[in-house]
């Protein structure tokens, strides 16, 4: 219980960071419909576990730690969703109520096994928001299939913390460490010089959801939001 | 020449070389500048623009220098030799199989990291190269300065500065690449990281030993296996299962040590090697920020870059109008002198008034109702085309553009579409998937081109009223949405994202313009006028001897009845089929008078010119589409086509006949 409620939380506060601004209480509370008391006395309990850093009155923002466990938790509700639609044909309206229970019962294994046989999906099903990355230590998911029969355990776990360029902020640089989905797209990407250790540039993101254009090696690139959903770029803060 | 020619039908071209006929391939990234260059080695004209991805096919030119006969091949723009894409493939092929004497290699000099990827990958290939750095002045005036002695020196290859625009270093260029095709010198080997160099030389001893009968070059080969490129799998496992075997085990055993798939690795090598050689050969890398930013800045401005880009096609629209409008009054005044033959005359020399008044009428209508709509138009398309724009436009609407399945590069066929649909329809090449093709090439079918632009204009912009005219376009834009939608529901498939190089804002150079502008034109004085001309006497005399009339009256349930048009829009509408402008000329030809408020009501001009907006296209676009997508494709399309006009145009007569 004292975990569910702590992925709660942490998995609330991921979606409700935009830009690095601090999340209120009262937005916590609003979206968990919880008390506001019960809420501070939750965020200070995170604060000292090193999950959140927490301003009275002002609002809390994750720390490195606590990034990586929302994303955790977000990447399995966000996959489970995916496959209650896509897999069982289970109605759009209703995936993120069942996701939302079976999220905290999901082994990693099991996650690693869901995101192989979806296909690496990139945005969940019903609002289109992205998946995080896995934290298994590989540049594409190519590495990931040709690795998995060797037993992925072995393969040691990503110790950087990766989010992808569609949630980077206008002018925010990063380094490219994790590209996911299909062959094809993961090529030209390369060809256009988006190897793994380059450094990216978010320019600026179009209006109502557009691509996002990026500076890299010297030239202007414009990416679909489906692509920049797509490119993972490693970051030292929380935006 | 028939060396060339020979070489394409028995697949040798090495063989047949003689030192005085000389071949030449143009390589490179997209949008560096290629077809400028090609045009001023060869004098031709190629249309140009400042987008990614606009030469489609290969183009070929001659010319002679210094004593030889010179064939130039303007190859696409691509990024790599992977085979994702036909462009890649084709050059691929040409640069390995048909060995040209010498491999231009157009580079552009702001972005030179990038570009020497793909020249590593030519030097890869052992290509005949000659590095051309194009656009140096532009790259100056942003602070970077490149050291051509050191560049050259670190690639082994000669190096030329050029600016192409202006014809800057072009000689000098020829000049070198001779040099190359005569004297073939040996291109230096560009080693990669050991572990990565041990790998591939491993396999390429494979290779060597195992006397494999391709073209290609053993290194090369070992690279290419390791990158599991399946073209190249495919060939070699025809001939080699040992070397297939020997491949899987090198790229495991690669792909464990360097922690990375074999790909990536080598991609990520060559990176690392252009980026060394482009660090040192910079002399300055302080970027500064100039006038085209700022440009940048407004156009893809989350507000404003709606406006840029909305105000770019009214714009358009606007200045032929208005240009258009004040020439067409001025050359009217100026052949009011050509009077139509005395009514006197016509009664007792029909024949001859017939072919005096259509030869007169057709000049007159071409004189006035075409040139001076379609110069300012095209002047303005080659301005738009040649500045960068339209890569901002495809930016910013790309995602409205993915609500009809597209991405926002469609939208640079779409917006070429406007001057022509067939190079339009050929664009649509920059599409990744044949889904995509044949979406953009359906709504580009409903973008008004030209020809139909000079209809609207002739008929319902003169007659009734600018704002009208505007409004119809208005109409368009919105019908080539909405059956946008429905057509990406009924085309199965997945949409693709968009990766797409934003190209730099150029000053557009006045001759490239005026070039572009004149070549357009000029299909339009020899084809259109004198078949208009000859045509318009013969309808004369057809419609004297009610020859037409069975041919209106049948059509006429759907003209008269459902449109509310006169009984002479039948034959208007199949004249149209052939070039849409003939939709007005026809009418100027069959009442013999450019003044057609006399003939139609405001209401049958905006129904006629809707229609003829819409309708099935003219026959050089049917044909296109044909080619493209073959002939099913065509005639859905066509038939989408004749139904939406027909339910629109009916939709239109009867609301407008209720308000107006």
């Amino acid at each position: 219980m004292e975990q569910k409620t702590t992925q709660d939380y942490l998995k609330t506060i991921y979606n409700l960071a935009k830009n690095g601004d601090l999340v209120s209480t009262t937005e916590i509370s609003q979206k968990l419909e919880v008390a506001p008391a019960s809420v501070t006395e939750m965020l200070k309990k995170l604060s000292d576990d090193d999950y959140i850093k927490y301003e009275p009155y002002k609002g809390c923002i994750l720390t490195i730690k606590g990034l990586r466990e929302a994303q955790k938790v977000t990447r399995k509700h966000r996959l489970l969703e995916r496959f209650l639609a896509d897999t069982l044909h289970i109605g759009k309206d209703k995936v993120h109520k069942e996701a939302c229970q079976m999220e905290h019962a999901l082994s990693d294994e099991a996650e690693e096994s869901l995101c192989r046989l979806l296909k690496h999906p990139d945005t969940c099903a019903d609002d289109g928001k992205t998946i995080p990355a896995c934290d298994l230590p590989f540049s594409n998911c190519e590495e990931c299939i040709k690795l998995h029969n060797q037993g992925l355990e072995e393969v040691g776990r990503r110790n950087k913390n990766l989010i992808s360029i569609r949630e980077l902020k206008d002018g925010k640089f990063g380094k490219i460490s994790f590209i996911r989905g299909e062959h094809k797209i993961l090529r030209r990407l390369l060809d256009m010089g988006l190897t793994p250790g380059t450094k990216i540039k978010v320019v600026k993101v179009a209006p109502m959801d557009g691509p996002v254009e990026v500076a890299v090696r010297g030239s202007k690139l414009a990416l679909g939001q489906d692509i920049a959903c797509n490119v993972f770029v490693e970051v030292e803060q929380p935006s | 020449m028939s060396c060339h020619s020979n070489s394409n039908s028995n697949g040798k071209v090495s063989n047949c070389k003689d030192s005085n006929h000389l071949t030449f391939a143009l390589a490179g990234n997209a949008n560096v500048g290629k077809s400028v260059i090609f045009n001023q080695i060869t004098g031709s004209n190629q249309i140009i623009g400042n987008w990614p991805g606009k030469t489609v096919d290969r183009a070929e030119g001659t010319l002679s220098f210094e004593g030889h006969g010179i064939t130039v091949i303007d190859l696409p723009g691509i990024y790599s030799f992977s085979t994702f894409s036909m462009e890649e493939l084709v050059s691929r092929d040409y640069i390995a199989l048909e060995k040209p004497d010498a491999v231009i290699n157009v580079v552009d000099a702001s972005v030179l990291e990038r570009n020497l990827f793909f020249t590593l990958q030519l030097l890869e290939m052992q290509a005949p190269l000659v590095l051309c750095l194009n656009q140096v002045d532009v790259a100056k005036s942003r602070g970077i300065i490149i050291d051509k002695e050191k560049l050259q020196k670190k690639l082994g290859i000669p190096v030329v500065f050029v600016v192409a625009t202006r014809g800057e270093g072009i000689y000098e260029l020829m000049g070198e690449a001779v040099n190359v095709a005569l004297s073939k010198p040996k291109t230096k080997h560009l080693k990669y990281r050991p572990d990565v160099e041990e790998n591939i030389e491993k396999l390429k001893q494979v290779i060597e030993k195992a006397n494999l009968s391709l073209q290609y070059p053993p290194r090369w080969l070992a690279i290419k296996l390791l990158e599991g490129d399946v073209e190249i799998v495919k060939a070699v496992s025809a001939l080699s299962r040992a070397v297939i075997d020997s491949a899987i085990a090198t790229s495991k055993e690669m792909s464990s040590s360097c922690q990375e798939a074999c790909f990536s690795a080598i991609a990520s090598e060559r990176y690392a090697l252009a980026s060394s050689i482009a660090a040192s050969a910079l002399q300055q890398t302080e970027v500064k920020s100039t006038f085209s930013e700022k440009l940048d800045w407004l156009t893809t401005h989350r507000v404003l870059g709606y406006f840029t880009s909305l105000g770019i096609i009214a714009g358009l629209l606007l200045w032929t109008f208005f240009i258009g409008n004040g020439l067409s009054n001025l050359i009217s005044s100026g052949l009011s002198f050509i009077k139509p033959i005395d009514p006197a005359l016509s009664a007792s020399q029909p024949i001859l008034s017939i072919i005096l008044n259509g030869v007169c009428g057709g000049f007159n209508a071409g004189l006035t109702l075409i040139i001076p709509f379609v110069i300012p138009f095209y002047l303005l398309l080659a301005l738009v085309e040649n500045s960068g724009v339209l890569t901002r436009v495809a930016f910013v609407m790309d995602s409205a553009m993915h609500k009809m399945g597209l991405h926002g590069k469609a939208l640079i066929p779409i917006i070429l579409g406007y001057g022509c649909n067939v190079p339009a329809i050929q664009a649509c090449k920059i599409m990744e998937t044949r889904r995509e093709r044949l979406l953009a090439a359906f709504a580009i079918t409903f973008a008004p081109c030209s020809a139909r632009t000079i209809v609207l204009f002739g008929m319902v912009g003169l007659f009734v009223g600018i704002q009208w005219a505007l409004l119809l376009y208005v109409v368009d834009v919105a019908v080539i949405f909405a059956l946008g939608r429905v057509a990406m529901k009924v085309v199965p498939g997945k949409s693709t994202g968009l990766i797409m190089e934003m190209s730099s804002f150029k000053m557009p150079s006045l001759k490239v313009v005026l070039k572009q502008t004149w070549a357009r034109t000029k299909s339009i004085i020899y084809i259109v006028f004198p078949i208009y001309i000859v045509g318009s006497a013969l309808l004369q005399a057809l419609y004297f001897y009610n020859v037409l009339t069975p041919i209106s009256n049948a059509l006429s349930p759907l003209t008269v009845w459902w449109l509310g048009l006169p009984a002479a829009a039948g034959v208007l509408l199949i004249l149209g089929t052939v070039r849409k402008e003939f939709v007005l000329l026809g009418a100027v030809a069959i009442f013999g008078t450019t003044n057609l408020a006399l003939y139609f009501s405001p209401v049958q001009l905006v129904v006629m010119a809707l229609v003829a907006m819409l309708y099935i296209p003219c026959v050089s676009t049917v044909a296109i589409l044909g080619k493209e997508f073959g002939w099913k494709a065509a005639t859905t399309i066509s038939l989408a086509n004749i139904a939406a006009a027909l339910l629109i145009g009916g939709l239109a007569f009867r609301l407008l006949t209720l308000f107006v």
